[in-house]
């Protein structure tokens, strides 16, 4: 999947950490949430994997945007959180 | 008992004796590395925001691509994740936090503080940044707007900072040793100490 | 603020704090706090560890958000780490717990 600026996204709405033991690089409150990705910072290998030793893919790594109040029902308008998100837990929205 | 549960400092003994043991990891390596580490520090990061200042084409450079602009002032990154830098303007200011673990940009900043690994600033940069940087003494003016870069992957990020008002003519060392890393993280802005 | 969800209240990993209401009245502790010669004798044995291809700081996380919610809080910075790396090492079989155990008897 390859994902262009400017472009809508979702934050898969998984809860991984539930279930069993993991390593997850996507925090809790970004679950389920839109952004707009910023752009592609790159290809690294899986987190998921390297955590505990296992062969590890190479994963496009995108900067995206969310809006700061619409995360929390609080804050100030126009403030946003960006952050590096691995094309395995985005969509498109 | 759990054996992890050992005394912290037993741990690390036993586990650096079996490690010198196993002809993995011998005690000079250890000092060695040490100072390697030691040696980089906020005053790193702080001569690469004073060219940025000084110099449009290293400014350009740095916001591009920030490992290249940190090796061409001969600070060293291999090995080191990749940089990014942030440029704060008049209308935007950014804050860098790692809500996850305590992902710094040590290769420029060093090891990183205190405040920066706390659960306090980890639970509340995301949440309520201009209220922790208020009580911070870095109040954010209405009218700029606030990212805060939640580093969670393979980046590391630090802020170019806002040249402050009446250093104009300033020279470069001059100018370096006005920033901290609070300014290069967000959590404060570059001042002339008056 | 339609984005706001209402599933958020499912259980998170402790490791994970952005936005944790427990943590949202602390002051932040913006003090010195001077780095012991535990901590850069770990810090360092973690790096080299790395760069020797040993293991990696994705497996060191995973060992930190291994360690049980209370001593995760009770145990320090690098006290987290030394104990992140020993499990690491006994994962990897590096070092047995065997070993560990009989060295830290020896100490």
């Amino acid at each position: 999947m390859s994902l262009a600026p400017g472009q809508a996204v979702r934050v898969k709405l998984e809860w991984p950490e539930t279930k069993g033991p993991c390593h997850i690089r996507t925090p809790h409150y970004l679950r389920g949430r839109q952004g707009v990705v910023e752009r592609r910072l790159g290809s690294f290998a899986n987190p998921e994997d390297l955590a505990f030793a296992r062969p590890a893919a190479a994963l496009d790594l995108y900067h995206v945007r969310f809006d700061q109040p619409a995360i929390w029902g609080e804050g100030h308008a126009g403030d946003a959180i960006v952050v590096e998100l691995f094309e395995t837990w985005l969509e498109p929205a | 008992m759990n054996v992890l549960e050992a005394d912290s400092g037993k741990l690390l003994a036993a586990v650096t004796a079996l490690l010198a043991q196993k002809g993995i990891v011998q005690p000079p390596e250890i000092a060695e590395r040490i100072a390697v580490t030691d040696a980089a520090n906020p005053g790193q990061g702080a001569r690469m925001v004073a060219k940025a200042w000084v110099d449009p084409a290293y400014r350009a450079l740095m916001l591009e691509d920030g490992s290249k602009a940190a090796e061409e002032i001969g600070i060293p990154m291999r090995g080191m994740p990749p940089l990014g830098v942030l440029e704060n303007t008049p209308s935007l200011h950014h804050l860098v936090v790692c809500t996850l673990c305590s992902c710094y940009p040590r290769a420029v900043l060093g090891y990183p503080p205190f405040w920066f690994k706390s659960a306090a600033y980890r639970a509340r940069a995301v949440r309520d940044p201009r209220g922790m940087l208020a009580d911070w003494g870095t109040p954010i003016p209405e009218n700029v707007q606030l990212r805060v870069v939640d580093s969670t992957a393979d980046y590391r990020w630090m802020v170019l900072p806002l040249r402050p008002a009446g250093t104009e003519g300033w020279d470069e060392a001059r100018l370096a040793e006005l920033v901290r890393d609070g300014d290069m993280i967000g959590v404060t802005v570059c001042k002339v100490p008056s | 603020m339609s984005n706001v969800l209402p599933d958020h209240d499912v259980p998170r990993a402790h490791h994970d704090m952005g936005g944790v209401s427990k943590f949202m009245c602390d002051a932040v502790d913006t003090g010195d706090h001077a780095l012991t010669e535990f901590d850069r004798t770990v810090d360092a044995v973690r790096g080299l560890l790395g760069a020797k291809k040993v293991m990696s700081v994705d497996e060191l996380r995973r060992g930190i958000e291994a360690i049980p919610e209370a001593e995760y809080h009770r145990l320090s910075y690098y006290q987290r780490w030394i104990r992140s790396i020993a499990d690491n090492l006994m994962v990897r079989g590096v070092i047995t717990e065997a070993e560990l155990r009989a060295t830290l008897e020896g100490l």
